[in-house]
């Protein structure tokens, strides 16, 4: 089903007979295998209202992200959030579309300094499981009317109601870029080196270091982003300050190269057409390490990627194995895995009791029938 | 302003449930003469009064599930309450309810540089949450003006904002994790020191939902390196809409200012005569504040005199010195105390899309005429968030009410201009009946059914929000 228009959309919920799978541009095959008849939300696409002097933007959920960004991009403004391409780490196809990216809460790098999705998300449209149009926030920065149920319904992958449409706060994009890099560290100096970096007043939109990076070697990144003036000044002040992990420094001023790399963090690039399992770990910063060195315990040869200057954790390992067999505090999701791994391993972490009830609660409210992607998220 | 009739069961029992609150908390836990609750009859909204059934101070997570076990096995209502700062009457009592007030809970219980978060008791005051790091050139970004005073619990409540959050968000976006006991006293453990939800984004809905999903006791909060300085701009201008496009256009220049303030003639005028800040007299003023280096702070500033002066400013102060930025800060600071020295006012905060500020500040200048009541607006321009004071006399009858028809206008036509009824202080008491302005019944009813999951026995703080009409049959089926 690819209804044209919202209400087209709110009756083919309505009439839906069974399980329904929630598809926006299909390129995020994550979570439980869904079996269901596809509504997509292809046909809602329309970038409706554009203010770049107040930095919103309104878009139907079925708009092509890559339409989103050209249209902010020609006004010289971008998603704060940075939004990953998954399609290269699940080789899929097609085009994303910005209600599946609000559907996944999907956040890169930048996510340490301006947000996740969920944070520049302002308002949205959606179907319920019971067909009903409904809608929370609005296109405003600042709104506290009623509960915010725009941050429930970012990240609730299609299970609690259709997306239909999107506000979302934009920024401008910065005259200059630059990216301090140190050389060979370790895992753990790593870690204290991009803390001392997000400690310090130099504004940091971007920390992450990768222990095999391009050339097989590891490589840590501080990006600092601004008008010219800041940027070189803060790349001097960052050297200064990183100098002492140990690790060669380098600046890399060329924004194209800047852009470049962070893209390839962004879109976990070093685990593109691997074999294996992919896991994103979200924990404190200091406890990444941690968590790596024990799954190298039992599996050496693990690829590696930290972002969010620790905290997000990428780990490749081989298919079947339960990062969470190590224990730490935060979560874990399988987002690339096998349909058996998928159906053996739990792909979102267990809440705690008294959590999972008001979760399962909030379902049985938005989707009393269980149709919208049910079992996605376990 | 209608609330609710007591429920007279409740009222009927008062010594039992001293009594059981009593037994589970320390004597000087348990307030509940009257002489002594009537300090907790109303918040910062103080036009509505109503001394509670009895007033509970806990020190410890642990007291506060004992006394909502107790409250929910006697269907009890609780109204929870921080500092009691807020304007909207977020924790004004009902006669049968029991406030449960958090102001003892303020120990820090956990700092940590490294990965930039500090945990704290809810109790704690804003300001001294950043004073808790202060020290290590840390700081806590969320600055309601009442920081001094107001609680994190009640920022927490009400997702409240500040004049920095141009820059650095909400409350929301600088809440890692909280824990929270639900009405049927169970603790829940929601977020911690990682970024985001490993499953449905529970903590995105507590915060900003105004004490009716569950009372929390302790919050992690992210904290943040202080900038190495900050300096602001002051610009007048001839009208509120080249004020506004002058806003518009610094947004649009790719320049993120950490302030961005605005105040209109009438409260230009009467700051000037409070504070005597040395601000020009003229129709619109802004503040523009920009952070960083000093280096960085001259080049943020060059481009906004340069954006400024295409707009014919009638007049521009840069400051070069804390002493002259405190100055041009003055006048803004004391914006309220100086409206509140003319007469009672009543301040609203409605917030709209930057685009509309000219009409909307025109439309609210002939409602001002309409009403016969006079209007100062100061707010953050940058995100839109408004704060039309409407001066009023508390003494005299039918002002009040007068005052409170204008601002039902002023909020119905934010939201009609694309906007929203509150943009930091909550809905409240106060704005609980315009909710129908901006939500049709059936957006109501799936918020409610949150609190449904939540609170099934609407316990928490049931009157607020939603409209009574709205929240009637649930709360009816509590009792």
């Amino acid at each position: 089903m690819i209804p044209k228009t919202e209400s087209e959309l709110a009756e083919c919920v309505a009439g839906a007979q069974g399980a329904l799978r929630i598809q926006g541009g299909g390129t995020r095959d994550i979570g439980v295998p869904v079996a269901g008849a596809v509504l997509s939300t292809a046909g809602l696409s329309d970038v409706s209202l554009y203010e770049p002097g107040a930095l919103t933007v309104v878009a139907a959920a079925g708009t092509p992200l890559s339409e989103v960004e050209a249209t902010l991009a020609a006004e010289g403004q971008r998603l704060a959030f940075e939004p990953m391409d998954h399609c290269g780490l699940l080789g899929g196809q097609g085009a994303s579309t910005i209600g599946g990216v609000v559907a996944a809460n999907v956040s890169g790098p930048r996510r340490i300094q301006g947000g996740a999705c969920r944070d520049s998300l302002l308002g949205v449209r959606f179907v319920d499981g019971m067909g009903r149009v409904l809608k929370n926030g609005g296109r405003v920065m600042k709104n506290v009317t009623g509960y915010d149920l725009v941050k429930l319904m970012a990240g609730s992958w299609g299970t609690l109601g259709v997306l239909t449409e999107v506000s979302l706060k934009v920024q401008a994009v910065p005259e200059a870029m630059g990216c301090i890099l140190v050389n060979g560290l370790s895992d753990v100096d790593a870690v204290s080196a991009m803390s001392a970096a997000l400690g310090s007043p130099y504004d940091i939109s971007g920390a992450a270091h990768a222990p095999s990076g391009v050339d097989g070697h590891p490589v840590t990144m501080i990006r600092v982003e601004g008008l010219e003036t800041s940027v070189a000044y803060r790349a001097a002040k960052l050297t200064n300050l990183l100098a002492q992990f140990g690790g060669e420094v380098v600046v890399e001023r060329d924004s194209m190269k800047v852009a470049a790399g962070w893209a390839w963090v962004r879109d976990v690039t070093l685990m593109q057409g691997g074999r294996g399992d992919v896991w994103r770990i979200s924990v404190k910063p200091s406890e990444g390490p941690n968590v790596v060195a024990k799954l190298r315990e039992t599996h050496p040869n693990i690829s590696v990627l930290y972002d969010w200057g620790g905290g997000l954790v990428w780990v490749q390992v081989p298919q079947g194995t339960d990062v969470r067999a190590v224990e730490f505090a935060g979560h874990a999701t399988l987002i690339r895995g096998s349909e058996k791994t998928r159906s053996i391993l739990p792909v979102f972490q267990s809440e705690s009791a008294p959590l999972a009830a008001l979760s399962q609660g909030i379902r049985e409210k938005f989707d009393p029938r269980g149709i919208l992607n049910p079992g996605l998220m376990g | 302003m209608d609330m609710p009739t007591p429920n007279p069961e409740v009222l009927a029992k008062k010594a039992h449930i001293v009594a059981r609150l009593k037994a589970v908390l320390p004597a000087d836990a348990v307030i509940y003469e009257e002489a002594e609750t009537r300090a907790y009859e109303c918040d910062a909204l103080t036009a509505y009064r109503c001394p509670p059934l009895a007033v509970v101070l806990p020190a410890s997570t642990e007291e506060v599930v004992a006394i909502l076990k107790v409250c929910h096995a006697e269907t009890v209502p609780v109204v929870p309450r921080g500092a009691g700062t807020s304007l909207a009457g977020g924790s004004m009592p009902t006669a049968d309810s029991v406030i449960l007030g958090v102001a003892r809970m303020t120990e820090v219980l956990e700092a940590d540089f490294a990965n930039r978060f500090i945990r704290v008791q809810t109790g704690r005051t804003n300001l001294s949450v950043s004073g808790a790091v202060e020290e290590q050139d840390f700081f806590y970004a969320p600055d309601p003006s009442s920081q001094l005073a107001c609680a994190i619990a009640g920022n927490i409540a009400m997702n409240s904002g500040g004049a920095h959050c141009l820059k650095y968000g909400v409350t929301t976006n600088n809440l890692l994790g909280v824990t929270m006991v639900t009405m049927e006293g169970e603790v829940v453990e929601i977020g911690g020191a990682h970024l985001d939800a490993g499953g449905l984004d529970l903590l995105g809905v507590i915060c900003g939902s105004e004490g009716q999903l569950g009372v929390v006791t302790e919050a992690t909060l992210r904290i943040l390196p202080k900038p190495e300085g900050a300096r602001p701009v002051l610009m007048g201008f001839d009208s509120n809409e080249v004020a506004g496009q002058c806003v518009s256009d610094i947004i649009k220049s790719g320049i993120l200012p950490v302030a961005i303030e605005f105040m209109d003639r009438p409260c230009i005028r009467a700051t000037e005569a409070f504070a005597g800040a040395g601000y020009p007299d003229c129709e619109a003023l802004l503040i523009v504040e920009v952070e960083g280096s000093d280096e960085e702070i001259d080049a943020q500033l060059e481009r906004i005199l340069t954006i400024a002066r295409t707009h014919n400013p009638v007049g521009l102060r840069e400051s070069t010195s804390a002493d002259e930025s405190a100055r041009i800060w003055l006048g803004r600071k004391s914006a309220f105390g100086a409206m509140g020295q003319i007469n009672d006012y009543m301040c609203l905060d409605g917030t709209i899309p930057v685009s509309q500020l000219p009409l909307v500040l025109r439309r609210i200048g002939e409602m001002s005429k309409d009403y016969g009541l006079d209007v100062g607006n100061v707010f953050h321009a940058g995100d839109g968030n408004m704060h039309p004071l409407i001066l009023f006399d508390a003494n005299k009858p039918g002002d009040l009410e007068k005052c409170e028809a204008f601002g039902a206008d002023i909020l119905r036509l934010c939201v009609e201009v694309g906007g929203c009824l509150t943009g930091e202080h909550g809905v409240g008491i106060e704005k609980r009946d315009l909710m129908v302005d901006q939500y049709l019944p059936e957006d109501l009813d799936i918020q409610m059914a949150v609190k449904d999951v939540f609170d099934p026995k609407w316990l928490l703080n049931p009157a607020k929000v939603f409209p009574l009409t709205a929240s009637e049959t649930r709360r009816m089926a509590a009792e």
